[in-house]
């Protein structure tokens, strides 16, 4: 099935979620298209890393629709959503403490249909974008500092050669050294044409990164519009986020 | 210090490989049942049903084809087929719940297997041939090689489990598995399929020990009552989860066992690895043979 | 509504009585012998019911309870002459709570699974001290002793009859289910429920677990041994058999097909397993438990409220 090129990558429609007898999602729609960085803002607990998760079919929703190249995802099961080509970087990192550098980043390169020499490809190019990766390749996950355990998390997704990553908080209690680098890798991802959908509590830095940024505020998007607008404009980020 | 003395060398040597000779085929057992449990936190009640089972089918494939090692083989490709049907039908609609209701189902389980075994197979016990006969003298006494060959097919075995594990995707898979389900599946592991083969490797393995044992005593339905019991214990002193720490309990307690032999008879042996549990439980909870944290 | 209630509920338990109470007149001996063993049986299952239903705790050690509880009646009724019915009573009890007090240290401080397999190790070890400790405990062929009369010294003294023994039993069971009753709608059983639901919440909050837990299993233990005495009454002997780990999973069994965390389920589930069975081996003879274990599969998987759960809901609707 072939997509005209103005339809999004990923259409998120009034999808709801509950978590026992609580509602969390209250109807959130949004939509990434090809390439697109997009932001999503919010205070902590409205429900930016359970849209992730329903993005990524952690969740499943229970109203609503997640579309990702025009096809319904709302009940697959996670693994078939990741192979479809969506990477998921969650909020605690979730590295496998267990396993080498080599073998986390395994856990995404050994797929069906790739062949060795792209695998060697695919791993090179990311040693080459997170050199310290390199150096510790045979290291076991778990004893990576947190910064080096952030990326990756990252460099792991990116080894579905997926087509859009969901980062959840990549810079969360990271010194402020690393988030300028987290910069950088989003920088890395748009250039590798792979789109974004970036929750953060950064500010500054999620509108730096963004194109369009989406507010969610108890389980619902208030606001949403392009990051320029937002940075100019002010009054809306500090009115739903108190910042 | 005199009352060791008290023992012929030679019955402590030949205590000492029987002890290690049943330890390997408990290792056997027991990795399979910390294989489970650590990748889907189930405690495998039937799994030694799955061990007596497996005897069976290697009698009834003895008798057909007259060869122990297709036996083996098949008893293991069997019973690891049957391992994937039971978890497919009351594991798998499980998953979400409350652990203990795994307990329960598995405990049902065994139930089932237990007299589904004695409905077709009748209470007398039936016998396994070995495979070769023949002795080797340590000392003046005779040892059958068969005991030997079995210490070492069982190695073997958890050896290649070992390998598989720690190299190849599908090792990979389960290891992460095993670690984070959640992320696993979120990095397009299969996880269903994955959780499936591993409980089909666990109960093959402890098909295979059936075969591998069945020489060694006779073979019937209750033959896994005992095995479960000391392959639980083995689990837990060995650290829940922990391969390497199942295999070292294993051959640790059946070694106490077979020395304690010396002195009592075997059905008060067993109080060893009783206490061994008690003491594990009082000092170390989390494992005698636990290194790091899983 | 709440008045109606317990109005329907104290109808429903004195219905229920009545019947139990005339059943021996009505009924031939056959059914009032296995009428009074689904009661023991029930009790076993109730006991199980206060760890597994309230406490969220599943136990394979039950067997151990019922065993010590059996075979204290057993030493009193053998060392003590004339054989005294309230004297067997009260070793059967100690004893069984002596057990449930080791099991219950060792065991408590772990979780669930762990739990689980100690209490059905703990269960072994008991079954093979009695089985090989010849001398005391009979070894494999168990103990044989008289049925005790039914006596207030100095009062009166008659001997049981199926009849009167069924009574006494009876009685026996639905005191204990009374007291049962009470406890767990005391403050104590609320803790204990809250344990089940939520035990790290429960633990914050600022409640001794541990504490709690041990007690749950004494008094669980000390049900168990009262049955494990009224049987050895019924049937006048004692076997290492009731002491393997089985007759725990047995307990649990009826608990879980009953339902658990309801007290009248596992009596139910007794009643509905025994039921089955003899039904069942008429036609499948010793296979019968192939039928039986599948369907408490079936329940464990689809019907997790147990019987009495999915009655309860089909009635709300």
């Amino acid at each position: 099935m072939s997509l005209p090129p103005a339809a999004p990558l990923l259409e998120v429609e009034e999808i709801h979620t509950y978590y026992g007898k609580s509602h969390i999602l209250d109807g959130v729609s949004l939509e990434v298209g090809r390439g697109e960085v997009v932001g999503l803002l919010g205070r902590n607990g409205v429900g930016k890393s359970t849209t992730l998760k329903a993005v990524a079919g952690l969740v499943h929703p229970s109203r609503g629709e997640v579309r990702f190249e025009g096809r319904s995802i709302t009940r697959s099961p996670a693994h078939r959503v990741a192979r479809l080509g969506i990477g998921y970087v969650p909020e605690e990192r979730r590295i496998f403490p267990l396993l080498t550098v080599v073998e986390n980043l395994r856990t995404g390169l050994d797929r069906q249909g790739v062949t060795t020499a792209r695998k060697k490809e695919l791993l090179e190019k990311v040693y080459a974008y997170f050199p310290v990766l390199a150096e510790r390749r045979g290291q076991a996950g778990g004893t990576l500092s947190g910064g080096e355990q952030q990326m990756l998390a990252i460099a792991r997704a990116m080894m579905l050669e997926p087509k859009i990553i969901l980062l959840d908080e990549p810079t969360e209690g990271l010194m402020p050294r690393m988030v300028s680098q987290i910069r950088e890798i989003i920088n890395v991802l748009h250039r590798e044409r792979v789109a974004v959908l970036l929750v953060e509590q950064n500010v500054p830095l999620t509108l730096e990164a963004s194109q369009r940024i989406y507010i969610l505020e108890k389980g619902v998007v208030r606001h949403h519009a392009p990051a320029a607008e937002l940075q100019v404009n002010d009054a809306v980020i500090h009115q739903y986020l108190g910042v | 210090m005199a009352f060791l003395q008290t023992i012929p060398f030679d019955q402590l040597l030949i205590q000492t490989i029987n002890g290690i000779v049943t330890g390997m085929i408990l290792a056997l057992v027991a990795s399979g049942l910390t294989l489970i449990f650590g990748i889907m936190d189930v405690v495998n009640f039937a799994h030694g049903e799955l061990f007596m089972l497996g005897a069976y089918v290697g009698v009834i494939v003895l008798a057909a084809t007259g060869d122990f090692w297709i036996a083996l083989v098949a008893a293991s490709l069997i019973i690891a087929l049957l391992g994937a049907a039971i978890y497919l039908m009351t594991l798998r609609p499980l998953l979400g719940r409350d652990p203990l209701t795994t307990i329960l189902a598995t405990f049902g389980v065994s139930l089932v297997l237990q007299n589904y075994a004695l409905w077709q197979f009748g209470p007398v016990a039936r016998k396994i041939q070995e495979p070769f006969t023949g002795h080797f003298t340590i000392f003046y006494l005779d040892y059958p090689w068969y005991r030997l060959v079995i210490a070492l097919l069982a190695a073997a075995i958890i050896g290649a489990l070992w390998l598989f594990l720690k190299f190849g995707t599908y090792g990979i898979w389960i290891r992460a598995t095993t670690q984070d389900r959640v992320m696993a599946q979120a990095m397009g592991i299969p996880v269903p399929w994955v959780l499936t083969v591993v409980f089909a490797i666990g109960a093959g393995m402890a098909g295979a020990s059936g075969v591998l044992f069945g020489p060694l005593v006779g073979v019937n339905h209750t033959m896994g009552l005992d095995w479960i019991l000391k392959a639980f214990i083995v689990v837990v002193v060995g650290g829940m989860g922990n391969l390497a720490g199942s295999i070292a309990a294993a051959i640790f307690i059946s070694l106490l066992e077979a020395y304690a032999a010396l002195w009592v008879s075997p059905a008060q042996a067993i109080i060893v690895s009783f206490v061994v549990l008690i003491l594990t439980l009082l000092f170390r909870p989390t494992g005698l043979f636990a290194s790091t944290p899983r | 509504m709440r008045v109606r209630h317990t109005v329907v509920y104290w109808t429903g338990f004195s219905v229920i009585l009545a019947l139990l109470v005339i059943a021996p007149v009505v009924l031939p001996e056959f059914w009032r012998r296995f009428l009074t063993e689904i009661l023991i049986w029930g009790l076993l299952a109730m006991s199980s019911d206060i760890l597994i239903g309230y406490t969220g705790m599943v136990s394979f050690g039950h067997s151990a309870f019922f065993g010590l509880g059996m075979y204290g009646a057993a030493t009193a009724l053998l060392s003590v002459q004339p054989p005294n019915l309230w004297l067997a009573m009260l070793y059967g009890l100690v004893g069984a709570a002596a057990v449930a007090g080791f099991v219950a240290y060792f065991s408590t401080r772990l979780r669930d699974i762990y739990f689980a397999i100690t209490t059905l190790i703990f269960s072994q070890i008991f079954y093979v001290v009695i089985f090989t400790w010849t001398e005391v405990t009979g070894g494999e062929n168990g103990l044989t002793f008289s049925r005790p009369p039914l006596a207030i010294p100095g009062l009166f003294s008659v001997p049981f009859t199926s009849q009167t023994l069924h009574w006494f039993v009876v009685a026996v069971v639905t005191l204990s289910y009374l007291v049962l009753r009470r406890i767990t709608r005391s403050p104590f059983g609320m803790v204990l429920q809250s344990i089940r639901e939520n035990e790290a919440r429960t633990r914050a909050i600022g409640y001794p677990i541990e504490r709690y837990k041990i007690v749950a299993v004494m008094l669980s233990g000390l049900f168990a041994g009262l049955a494990g005495v009224l049987y050895a009454v019924q049937n006048r002997f004692a076997a290492p058999d009731f002491v393997f780990f089985l007759v725990s999973g047995e307990a649990v069994i009826y608990n879980v097909i009953g339902g658990i965390g309801t007290l009248v389920g596992p009596i139910l589930g007794a009643a509905f397993f025994l039921l089955l069975r003899e039904g069942l081996s008429r036609f499948f003879t010793e296979y019968y438990l192939i039928p039986v274990g599948l369907i408490f599969i079936a329940i464990v998987i689809f019907m997790p409220q147990g019987l009495l759960g999915f009655a309860r809901r089909w009635l709300n609707e």
